[in-house]
């Protein structure tokens, strides 16, 4: 949506992928998300499919493969406790490089690395392909409960707000000598916290008065009046049933 | 104005206020009867030191707070439960800070939201948009988020945000705030530009003095005075009794 700053898993473009309606995307991404963990965990062929298929999603929206695999790095605590499974699950033992490692809790650490994985990737896809302005709309259109979307786009809207509130304070309290070092510093800041507490509270009551003032009676207008057409919905929608395609064989097999 | 307006005036007052008086619930008493009326198409100026009580009586126009004693009239309208939606369609407030009046992800949806809670939609909600937006001089940016706009430019948008109701009156609460002097220029030339009954709300009384032929004066919770802004601004008993000063070196004649 135009100009601006955009969040930084937002990668500007214009790509088909880009152009799809949120909200078929979103649904996309889900029904994708189900069908990768209801796969069984040693079908390995089945997630390397998967793997290909975000890929090629990938190159269709133009997202560069660094940019994508950059912005997974939130799996990270993710992996960590996956590496611990092999370690710690009972049952069968297994030798690999010299260590004695739970067979369950391999298979347990490969479940959760690559569902995980392809969750993430996934998301990251849709991220770097749709406005978080759009995300919300398209949320509002799968009748998501009006109270979340608002709160969601009020958090939107008012964190850059916030945000300079925080950085005015910590400038006004650096200016005035303050360092925090040290757990002594704890009392400050957390004045600090409550201040700002105080003061979004504050501002939530006045921009309550400013919607009541324009004829706010607690639901938002929806004005996004344009609705997917049959082919961007099977447009966004071959992503997961080419999975399931992968999916039921893995089953059956 | 003890009688009714609709009986004695073939065009009923835009706004008239007889005998208004509130007290908050802690029991401090901001309204001790407020009486005044203002025709249709005039800009009057309502003065007062800061505590006067001119922010609550600013809740009463729409009925955000509902009076103790007394009435107020819109355009014929009492404001009362029965008539809140028509009453809010038609008084246009705004508010002090534009971050308070612009919640909405961009400028558009956010003067969308006073007409489309009035039950506007698709084309005739566009055109009522692009043409405020057109009078505060914003058109270009209607795509932009408001947290990316200067603050002059921002406070433009909030005017828009009420002028795309088409109210009967609008009412500013310190307009000239933390304005530079262009800014502070360019809005009163879009406010002088309007055909809409002005109350504008403030403590700078050299723009109450370029923009206003007529001035309220409210102290202690009552109309102190009422007359044309050049006499009342040149009366300097009147000013020091009620804590009003002129910037130095201001001559208002």
């Amino acid at each position: 949506m135009g100009s601006g700053h955009a969040h930084r898993l937002h990668l500007h473009g214009h790509s088909p992928v880009h152009r799809l309606p949120a909200h078929t995307k979103l649904v996309a991404v889900l029904a994708f998300v189900v069908v990768v963990v209801s796969t069984p965990r040693e079908a390995v062929w089945a997630f390397a499919g998967y793997a290909l298929l975000l890929a090629a999603v990938a190159r269709a929206a133009r997202v560069p493969a660094g940019f994508a695999l950059r912005r997974m790095a939130v799996e990270v605590p993710f992996v960590a406790f996956a590496l611990l499974l092999p370690f710690v699950a009972q049952g069968g033992r297994t030798e690999v490089l010299g260590m004695q490692l739970s067979v369950s809790g391999l298979w347990g650490a490969w479940n959760i690395l690559a569902k995980g994985t392809l969750g993430v990737g996934a998301s990251v896809l849709l991220a770097a392909t749709t406005e978080l302005r759009d995300l919300l709309l398209g949320l509002q259109r799968l009748r998501m409960p009006p109270m979340l979307v608002q709160i969601a786009s009020f958090m939107l809207r008012y964190g850059d707000v916030i945000a300079d509130e925080l950085a005015r304070m910590r400038i006004a309290r650096e200016s005035r000598g303050f360092r925090a070092r040290g757990p002594r510093a704890w009392g400050v800041l957390a004045r600090t916290a409550g201040a700002l507490f105080i003061r979004t509270y504050e501002r939530g009551e006045r921009v309550h008065l400013a919607m009541v003032s324009r004829g706010y009676t607690g639901a938002m207008p929806v004005l996004d009046g344009r609705a997917a057409t049959r082919a961007q919905w099977s447009a966004a929608l071959a992503l997961p049933v080419t999975a399931l395609a992968v999916c039921l064989p893995a089953w059956t097999l | 104005m003890t009688t009714d307006p609709l009986t004695t005036n073939p065009v009923p007052y835009s706004l008239e206020v007889s005998g208004l008086a509130f007290a908050y619930p802690d029991g401090h008493q901001a309204l001790f009867g407020v009486d005044f009326a203002l025709e249709r198409g005039e800009r009057v100026a309502l003065l007062g030191p800061n505590g006067a009580g001119k922010t609550t009586l600013v809740l009463h126009l729409n009925g955000i707070l509902t009076a103790g004693a007394g009435s107020v009239r819109v355009a014929g309208l009492p404001v009362d439960r029965a008539h809140m939606a028509e009453v809010r369609q038609r008084v246009g407030i705004v508010f002090q800070d534009p971050d308070d009046q612009l919640f909405m992800p961009t400028v558009r949806e956010d003067v969308a939201f006073g007409p489309a809670n009035a039950g506007l939609r698709g084309a005739e909600l566009e055109a009522r948009v692009t043409r405020a937006l057109e009078r505060v001089g914003m058109a270009e940016h209607a795509d932009r988020p408001p947290h990316h706009l200067s603050f002059g430019q921002r406070r433009r948008v909030a005017v828009a945000t009420v002028l795309a109701m088409e109210p009967e009156i609008l009412v500013l609460d310190e307009p000239s705030s933390n304005l530079d002097p262009a800014s502070r220029r360019e809005l009163a030339e879009i406010l002088t530009s309007l055909d809409v009954t002005v109350l504008m709300v403030t403590h700078d009384l050299p723009y109450a003095l370029e923009l206003c032929p007529r001035s309220l004066v409210l102290s202690g919770g009552t109309i102190v005075a009422d007359g044309p802004t050049p006499k009342l601004l040149a009366d300097e008993t009147l000013l020091h009794a009620h804590r009003l000063e002129l910037p130095f070196g201001f001559s208002p004649r």
